[in-house]
């Protein structure tokens, strides 16, 4: 096959799995598939324009689609006045705390002269801010805790429409990305490994117990949507002419109609970053990136400058990430903190990009959608598996009971293999990176 | 002076043992991923599952001697059972480096392709142990719980304050200092152990004087199973076995070697200290303290914690961030990655 044909091939050949499962076992599940998917596909472009284009390791996936998803939440939830009353002012004066104590550090830095004397000033500053921080923070966080904690218990958010979280996610994903970009890029590869994954746990580790932000584990449930909710269409007038008149049950076309708007959605954001990755790629800049990936010490020679085209990079590619986390959250209606696992938000991640092909786009997002799919459907097909190898044993054999029990933890090792065995004897991917000086 | 005397039994309840057992685990951790990242060069993420399974297949030996009535009066029996979790971490990590790792030493791949394959063997290990141990809590600590109790203390030394001792936490603190002892005798003095050291300092000059690198890939490999498996049954023995919990502690284990100097042994174990007496000093509540030693009017209500136990990670990401920025090469003085 040619490597023209190879793309458009592969592309069919998923959408093939995906309507084998609408008719094998429902279209509900097969679209649900096909959004998680999309995203999927949009965090595995966000790691394949870090990792494909310029070699850097981002092991933090999962904090900045958590960041994403906070961001759905403090645009779209309605703000609770009451807790505003009652710690809004102690929480403001707070964050303005610490940005003046940041900038005291800024001014300190730059004024004491490098040595001692500068690392004692700042040590002071900060532990004095610490204390001061601490004084007007605590109050202000119990109040907000405690105003109607069964139901609230949060300051809400801004009751914005969700779709502009994304973008927004996006944003405060960038930023975070430059904090730990400025930290750690000037260092080699494995400490922005580590530093990305331990940033992650951090982020995550806030969520959980900031009751005031986001309730922490107690989850923010019911977020607004920007797609109608089921119960509504099955009311409506036209909804029902709609559904008569295919001839299909309502309560499913329902549930199949919200989840063809998110797809449609989703496929506009998809396509609008591939449309700049693809052209970023391509353009001189996307030329240097690759270069600096390929050459670090002639590339410095030739002038660039290394350490902030590494920045400019981390941080669009953690955007892309932070936008893909708070599309997942709009689709789940909810922000669950417990369910951010490095395993599933991190490492999946990454065998998409190896698995697809890392410097391609369009291997990134074949690899988000065939490691999606195959992660759902592990399951059936392990339970499946196990029943086959199994079916000689009598019903209440425990050995049989164990496999098929822990058929779905499968998945994992599946997974695994499959990351190795692409990287051993496929290193370049389903669809590998085009090399303009390959043939 | 009494009042002094309680605060000291607080802190030694409360911060200094339990950052002495925690320090122990994570310096034998820190131990096995420095061991790697000097032979093979690369940063092992696969270290935390590493310890889980051996921790795993000890838990498992330990059933079954537990059901043939084998046990070791006040000890644990999962101390006779350790051997054998021992052997299967060996064989198991001898086996991916064989079909993974050695691949890619043949072909010179860069530190981050190994980074990348370690963790496709995370995926692989977190789902064995999942497939045969599954996702909860197991207990497998039996022996005598405390060396001494509370009420004991309190009989001994009359005072407010009181003290027990547990037995895990003993054991872990004797097993770590035997095994770090036996490892840097084993560094040292051995002719194996030299030239592991000969070929992490300069892999050329090692192989132009005839060291065999196979060899001395596998030793690492087998002392960094041996390592990693002392580890998880001792911080298993100590908290509770949770097949999660080892991913976490990935960060403060990684934390612990950059600290100390990646690459070498003795700043592993500093790191490890380091990095759990600040974890458990900035999140340990000192209330009592304060009320003990300083006087009335500074007395305060509240926990007086510096910050609340979940930031535990946050602490050692700091602390490895300060270092990175201060002192590259750690504490004690290692290699840049």
């Amino acid at each position: 096959m040619t490597e023209r044909n190879r793309i458009p091939f592969l592309f069919v050949a998923m959408a093939v799995l995906l309507i084998i499962v609408g008719f094998l076992q429902s279209w509900s599940l097969s679209l649900a598939i096909l959004n998680l998917c999309l995203i999927s596909a949009i965090m595995a472009l966000g790691v394949n324009i870090q990792w494909g284009y310029a070699g850097l390791v981002n092991f933090g996936v999962m904090g900045f689609s958590a960041v994403g998803g906070l961001m759905a939440v403090l645009i779209s939830y309605p703000p609770v006045l009451e807790a505003w009353q009652a710690g809004g002012n102690g929480i403001m004066l707070s964050i303005l705390l610490t940005l003046i104590a940041i900038a005291a550090c800024v001014i300190a830095y730059r004024m004491l002269p490098a040595g001692r004397n500068r690392q004692i000033g700042l040590a002071i500053i900060l532990a004095i801010s610490f204390f001061v921080i601490r004084s007007v923070y605590d109050p202000a966080v119990n109040a907000i805790e405690s105003t109607n904690a069964a139901s609230t218990g949060f300051l809400g958010g801004f009751g914005m429409p969700i779709i502009i979280s994304w973008a927004i996610g996006g944003l405060a994903a960038a930023g975070i990305a430059w904090v730990m970009g400025k930290i750690t890029l000037g260092l080699r590869s494995d400490y922005l490994a580590i530093a990305t994954l331990g940033i992650s746990e951090i982020v995550v580790a806030v969520l959980k117990n900031e009751d005031w932000l986001n309730r922490g584990v107690k989850n923010v449930v019911g977020l607004p949507r920007p797609v109608p909710f089921e119960v509504n269409l099955q009311q409506a007038e036209w909804f029902i002419n709609l559904s008569s008149w295919l001839g299909v049950d309502i309560v499913e076309f329902s549930s199949i109609y919200v989840k063809l708007c998110y797809s449609l959605l989703f496929v506009a954001v998809l396509l609008v970053i591939l449309y700049l990755s693809e052209k970023a790629l391509r353009s001189p800049w996307g030329r240097m990136m690759r270069a600096i990936r390929d050459n670090e010490v002639s590339s410095n020679a030739m002038g660039k400058n290394i350490t902030s085209r590494h920045l400019q990079v981390f941080i669009l590619g953690s955007a892309v990430i932070g936008i893909a986390g708070a599309m997942l959250t709009t689709l789940d209606g909810q922000f669950t903190p417990t369910s951010y696992q490095p395993l599933r938000f991190t490492f999946l991640i990454w065998v998409m990009v190896i698995v697809g092909g890392s410097g391609n786009n369009f291997g990134a997002i074949l690899g988000g959608f065939v490691i999606w799919f195959f992660w759902v459907e592990a399951e059936p097909l392990g339970i499946w598996f196990m029943d086959v190898i199994t079916s000689g044993m009598a019903a209440d054999n425990p050995l049989k009971l164990h496999l098929i029990d822990s058929a779905a933890h499968m998945r994992l090792i599946v997974m695994g293999v499959v990351l190795l065995v692409v990287l051993r004897f496929s290193p370049r991917g389903l669809i590998p990176e085009k090399t303009s000086h390959g043939h | 002076m009494e009042s002094y005397a309680n605060a000291f039994v607080v802190l030694l309840n409360f911060l200094i043992i339990p950052g002495l057992a925690y320090g122990s685990q994570l310096a034998l951790g820190a131990l096995g991923v420095t061991i790697i990242y000097s032979v093979l060069r690369f940063s092992n993420f696969a270290h935390g599952e590493a310890m889980s399974f051996g921790a795993m297949f000890t838990i498992l030996t330990t059933w079954l001697f537990q059901s043939w009535g084998w046990h070791l009066g006040p000890l644990p029996t999962a101390i006779i059972a350790l051997p054998v979790g021992c052997l299967v971490t060996v064989i198991f990590l001898l086996g991916t480096d064989k079909l993974v790792y050695q691949f890619y030493r043949k072909q010179k791949a860069a530190p981050v392709i190994y980074m990348i394959a370690s963790v496709g063997v995370v995926f692989v290990m977190n789902g064995i142990i999942r497939f045969i141990i599954g996702p909860r809590d197991q207990s497998f600590a039996d022996g005598a719980r405390f060396i001494f109790t509370a009420r004991d203390f309190k009989e001994w030394f009359g005072l407010s304050e009181s003290l027990a001792l547990r037995s895990t936490t003993v054991i872990t603190i004797v097993t770590a200092i035997i095994v770090v002892a036996i490892v840097f005798w084993f560094l040292n003095k051995t002719r194996t152990g030299k030239s592991m050291r000969a070929y992490s300092d300069n892999e050329d000059l090692a192989l132009l004087s005839g060291i065999d690198p196979d060899k001395v890939v596998r030793v690492a490999w087998i002392i960094t199973a041996i390592l990693a498996t002392v580890a998880g049954t001792l911080y298993g023995l100590d908290k509770s076995y949770k097949p999660f919990t080892y991913l976490q502690l990935l960060l403060p284990i990684f934390a612990a070697a950059i600290v100390g100097g990646v690459g070498n042994p003795v700043g592993a174990i500093v790191g490890g200290l380091v990095i759990a007496f600040s974890e458990i000093a900035v999140t340990f509540a000192y209330t009592k303290v304060i009320a003990y030693t300083l006087p009335e009017f500074m007395h305060v209500d509240g926990l007086a914690q510096l910050l609340s136990t979940d930031y535990k990670f946050a602490v050692s990401f700091v602390i490895l961030v300060v270092v990175l920025l201060i002192k590259p090469t750690g504490i004690m003085g290692g290699k840049t990655i």
